[in-house]
C-alpha cells in the first residue's frame, strides 16, 4: 500500500529513449523540446484540416500501433493516453482527439534508434476517438480508440 | 388519504399477520433441508466458495429478481440478459419451485410468502460452516459491495460488516461500494482488521501520481497440496459512478494488459488454476474472458445477475468459465476444481440459494448482528405507513420503491421533474407490510444522500437522459458501468435502447407537453457525486412523506415507452 516512487524513478531512468510531451491542443505551451511548432497542425480545428497540416494523406489502419487509454475517462480534463508504435522506422507519433474544438492534442518526433512509445495526457470535454497518426519511412499509419467522456453517477 | 392513529395500528396488525409464515412450510421446509445443501461426493481437490454483493444485508430479506434486464447487440438473449420464464427455459428450472423463486420475479408475491427470505449472515454463516465440513480447505471469497447498504453499515461506517466478514471467515476480498467511505477508512480496515485474516485484492487500483499499485494484484494459496492464484479485480469505474473526491489519488479502469501480466506473473510462479475474483459485471467479464488467456474460471459480481450456471468463453488458449453470484446475500457460490500438476482436470459449480428457514441461524453470528443492532434497534424498526403494494427497485427502469421516492420528491421538492439513481441493491417489501425507517435506509443508506434541486435545460436533460442510458446499453460492455438506468418522475420519454447515444432517448414530455430545447426545468435528485453538494438526506425527505402518507397504494410505475426490444427476452411477457 506505500506509494513506491524509487520503482517509478527506476523506471523513468531506465526510460532514457522515451520522450514526454505534455501538448494538449488548447495551448502552445508543451510542444516536444526537438520539433518545430506545427502552426497549422495545432491550431486546425477539423481533422481533416489537422491531417492536412501533419502532411498525412493516404492513412493506412495498423494493428502495429497500441493505444492504451482508459474507456471511460475518469476526468475528462486529464486522459492519460499512451500510444506504442511497433513500425520499423517510426520516425514521430501525432495523437488526435477528435472532437476536441483543436483535434491535434500532441506531436512527438522520434529520434533514429529510440523506443517509439510515448505517454501523454489529453483534456476532452466530450466522447471522442483518439488517433494516433504515426509516420515511418515517410508513410503514415493510423490506429484509433474511443474513450467516453461522462457524466458519471448511478453505480 | 387520512388515517386516524387506529385505523394506522390496525393496519399494521393485518400486515404482520400475511406476514407471518405458514405452518405447513416450516414443514417443507424441514423436509428439505438437507438435501438442497448437502455437497455429495467432492468433485476436485479446490473448493471456492464466493458471496458478492451482499449490500450489508445481514438479517434475511426479501430480494425481487427484475422482470426486465435487456440485452442488445451480442448480449440480446444471452445470459444474464434472460428474466423470468425465458431464464426457467435456459436453465431447465421447473416453475413454482424454490429455484424458479430465487432466480425470477415471477409470481414473487405468493412464492414469497410461501418460501419465506433469504440471506442473512448468521443462515450464512451456518451454510459457510457445512460446507467447510464437508470441503475441508475450502476458500471464501468475497467479491464486495459489503459494507454498503443498510443503516448499520453506514452509521458503524462499515464496522458491522467488517466485523461480520472477519466472523463468516472471509479469506480474500475486492470491492467497489466500500471505496465509498473514502480511501483513508479503507486502508484503515485493511491495515488493522484484516490484516492477518483477509486479503484485499484489486489488480486494477494505481495511485494518479507515479502509477504505483495500491493493493496487492494477487494472493498465491495452497489448497490440498493444490498451488491456486487468485487475483482482484475491483471495479473499474469506481470513481466515475461513484463520487471521485472519495478515492481522489487512485486511478482504477479494467487494466486489461496488467491482468494478462499477472496472469502470466502467477502462471511463472507455478499456480495450476488461476481465479479472477471480480467486480467488472458479467458482461463485461464475458468480454474480459475472451481477450484474456490463462483465467480458469471469473467469479464475478457488480451486475447483480443470479445465473445458476457457469458461462465458457473461448479464448486464445483455452476457455474461461464466467459466474455472477446474484446480490443481497441471496446465494452463495460453490465452485469445486479438480486441479493436478498440469492444471484445472475439470470443475464443478452451484449456486446455492440461502433460503432462511432452512437453515439454522449461526448462533456466534447472531449475537454479533444483535451487538451491532442493539443502540438502533427501536429506530430502525419504526413503522412509517404500511404499503399496500410489493415494494422492489430492481429491473433496467422503475422499481415500485424508487417510484415512491421520486413520487415523494417531486411532492416535497417543488420540482416538476425528479431522478433517483439505477441502482441495483434495496429489498423488497410484500403488500400489506409496513414501511420501517430500516426498510427506508435498505434503498438509500449510501454516505452521499444529498437531495439537490437544479435547473435544467430541455437540451441538458435529454443529453443527461442519453449519457446515462449509454452507460446501460452501450454495445460494447467496456463502455457499461453496470447500473440500472436512472429512475424518472414526472417526465414521460420512450427509449430505444438499440440505437447509439444521442438517438436513444425521444419524446420527451411534461403532463403531455413536449419538452422544449431551449426552456427551464425544474429538477430534484439524490446521491449527487460532485464535490461540495449538499442538501437534506434523501432518507429524511421519505420518511416525512411515509409518515405523512401512512398508507402507500401500490405505485404507478412511471416507465418509458420502449421501442425495438418486442420479443427480447430480457423482457417478461
Amino acid at each position: 500500500m506505500k506509494k513506491n516512487r524509487r520503482s517509478f524513478l527506476h523506471f523513468a531512468g531506465g526510460a532514457g529513449a522515451v520522450f514526454i510531451a505534455a501538448a494538449t491542443g488548447l495551448l502552445k505551451t508543451g510542444i516536444a523540446w526537438s520539433a518545430p511548432w506545427n502552426k497549422n497542425a495545432f491550431e486546425a480545428k477539423a481533422v481533416a484540416e489537422t491531417l492536412k497540416g501533419l502532411g498525412a494523406s493516404n492513412l493506412i489502419d495498423s494493428k502495429d500501433i497500441s493505444i492504451t487509454a482508459p474507456d471511460i475517462a475518469e476526468n475528462g480534463a486529464i486522459v492519460p493516453v499512451a500510444v506504442t508504435s511497433r513500425i520499423p522506422n517510426t520516425q514521430s507519433i501525432a495523437i488526435i482527439a477528435e472532437k476536441n474544438p483543436f483535434p491535434l492534442a500532441a506531436s512527438f518526433d522520434i529520434l533514429a534508434g529510440a523506443d517509439s512509445y510515448v505517454s501523454t495526457r489529453l483534456k476532452m470535454g466530450q466522447t471522442s476517438d483518439v488517433r494516433a497518426i504515426v509516420k515511418a519511412d515517410g508513410k503514415f499509419y493510423t490506429a484509433s480508440k474511443e474513450v467516453k467522456v461522462t457524466v458519471g453517477g448511478c453505480g | 388519504m387520512n388515517l386516524s392513529r387506529r385505523e394506522f395500528l390496525q393496519l399494521l396488525a393485518v400486515a404482520a399477520a400475511q406476514g407471518m409464515p405458514m405452518a405447513a412450510n416450516n414443514a417443507y421446509a424441514a423436509a428439505h433441508a438437507g438435501s438442497l445443501y448437502d455437497l455429495g461426493k467432492a468433485r476436485g481437490n479446490v473448493t471456492l466458495m464466493h458471496m458478492t454483493d451482499c449490500h450489508a444485508q445481514l438479517l434475511p430479506s426479501h430480494f425481487r429478481e427484475p422482470d426486465i434486464n435487456i440485452g442488445i447487440a451480442d448480449a440480446r438473449g444471452r445470459v444474464p440478459h434472460l428474466v423470468g420464464e425465458a431464464l426457467l427455459k435456459k436453465f431447465g428450472i421447473r416453475p413454482g419451485t424454490r429455484d424458479a423463486h430465487a432466480y425470477t420475479h415471477l409470481d414473487f408475491v405468493n412464492a414469497a410468502r410461501t418460501f419465506g427470505k433469504v440471506g442473512g449472515f448468521a443462515c450464512l454463516a451456518t451454510l459457510v460452516k457445512q460446507i467447510r465440513a464437508q470441503r475441508p480447505g475450502a476458500l471464501l471469497l468475497d467479491g464486495g459491495d459489503t459494507w454498503q447498504g443498510s443503516a448499520t453499515a453506514l452509521w458503524s461506517n462499515g464496522q458491522d460488516m467488517v466485523e461480520a466478514a472477519l466472523l463468516l471467515g472471509v479469506d480474500i476480498m475486492t470491492g467497489h461500494w466500500e471505496f465509498t467511505y473514502g480511501a483513508k477508512r479503507v486502508e484503515q480496515v485493511i491495515n488493522s482488521d484484516f490484516k492477518g485474516h483477509i486479503e484485499f485484492l484489486a489488480q486494477n487500483i494505481r495511485t494518479t501520481d507515479f502509477d504505483d499499485p495500491v493493493f496487492r494484484s494477487y494472493t498465491l494459496r495452497e489448497i490440498n497440496g493444490a498451488p491456486v492464484a487468485i487475483i482482484g479485480q475491483a471495479f473499474p469505474y469506481t470513481p466515475i459512478s461513484n463520487p471521485r473526491h472519495l478515492v481522489p489519488d487512485w486511478t482504477f479502469g479494467i487494466q486489461e494488459e496488467r491482468l494478462q501480466q499477472a496472469v502470466d506473473e502467477v502462471r511463472r510462479k507455478g499456480a495450476r488454476a488461476v481465479v479472477l475474483l471480480s467486480h467488472n459485471g458479467m458482461d463485461t467479464d464475458l468480454k474480459l474472458a475472451s481477450r484474456i488467456s490463462g483465467i480458469d474460471a471469473i467469479l464475478g459480481g457488480h451486475t447483480h445477475d443470479a445465473v445458476p450456471q457457469p458461462i465458457m468463453v473461448k479464448n486464445r488458449l483455452g476457455s474461461t468459465m464466467v459466474t455472477n453470484a446474484g446480490s443481497n446475500g441471496k446465494f452463495l457460490g460453490v465452485l469445486e476444481l479438480d486441479v493436478r500438476g498440469d492444471g484445472v482436470k475439470s470443475s464443478h459449480y452451484r449456486l446455492l440459494p440461502v433460503f432462511a428457514n432452512l437453515i439454522k441461524p449461526d448462533a456466534g453470528m447472531s449475537a454479533l448482528i444483535r451487538k451491532h443492532r442493539a443502540p438502533y434497534e427501536k429506530t430502525l424498526g419504526e413503522k412509517l405507513a404500511v404499503s399496500e403494494g410489493l415494494l422492489f427497485r430492481r429491473g433496467n427502469f422503475n422499481g415500485s420503491f424508487d417510484q415512491l421516492i421520486l413520487d415523494a420528491l417531486l411532492e416535497t421538492q417543488n420540482a416538476e421533474i425528479a431522478f433517483s439513481p439505477g441502482f441495483r441493491w434495496g429489498t423488497s417489501i410484500l403488500p400489506g407490510e409496513a414501511i420501517t425507517t430500516e426498510d427506508v435506509m435498505n434503498m438509500t443508506a449510501i454516505t452521499y444522500p444529498h437531495v439537490t434541486v437544479n435547473t435544467i435545460s430541455g437540451e441538458n436533460l435529454k443529453n443527461l437522459l442519453e449519457d446515462i442510458c449509454d452507460n446501460l446499453f452501450n454495445p460494447d460492455p467496456y463502455y457499461q458501468q453496470g447500473g440500472d438506468m436512472v429512475r424518472v418522475g414526472g417526465l414521460q420519454y420512450a427509449c430505444e435502447p438499440g440505437q447509439r447515444i444521442g438517438n436513444r432517448i425521444n419524446d420527451l414530455r411534461l403532463n403531455g407537453k413536449v419538452v422544449e430545447a431551449s426552456k427551464n426545468y425544474r429538477l430534484a435528485s439524490w446521491a449527487p457525486v460532485a464535490e461540495g453538494a449538499s442538501g437534506e438526506p434523501v432518507w429524511d425527505v421519505v420518511t416525512r412523506y411515509l409518515r405523512d402518507k401512512k398508507v402507500i397504494r401500490p405505485p404507478v410505475l412511471n416507465r418509458p415507452k420502449l421501442t425495438g426490444t418486442a420479443g427480447n427476452p430480457g423482457i417478461a411477457t
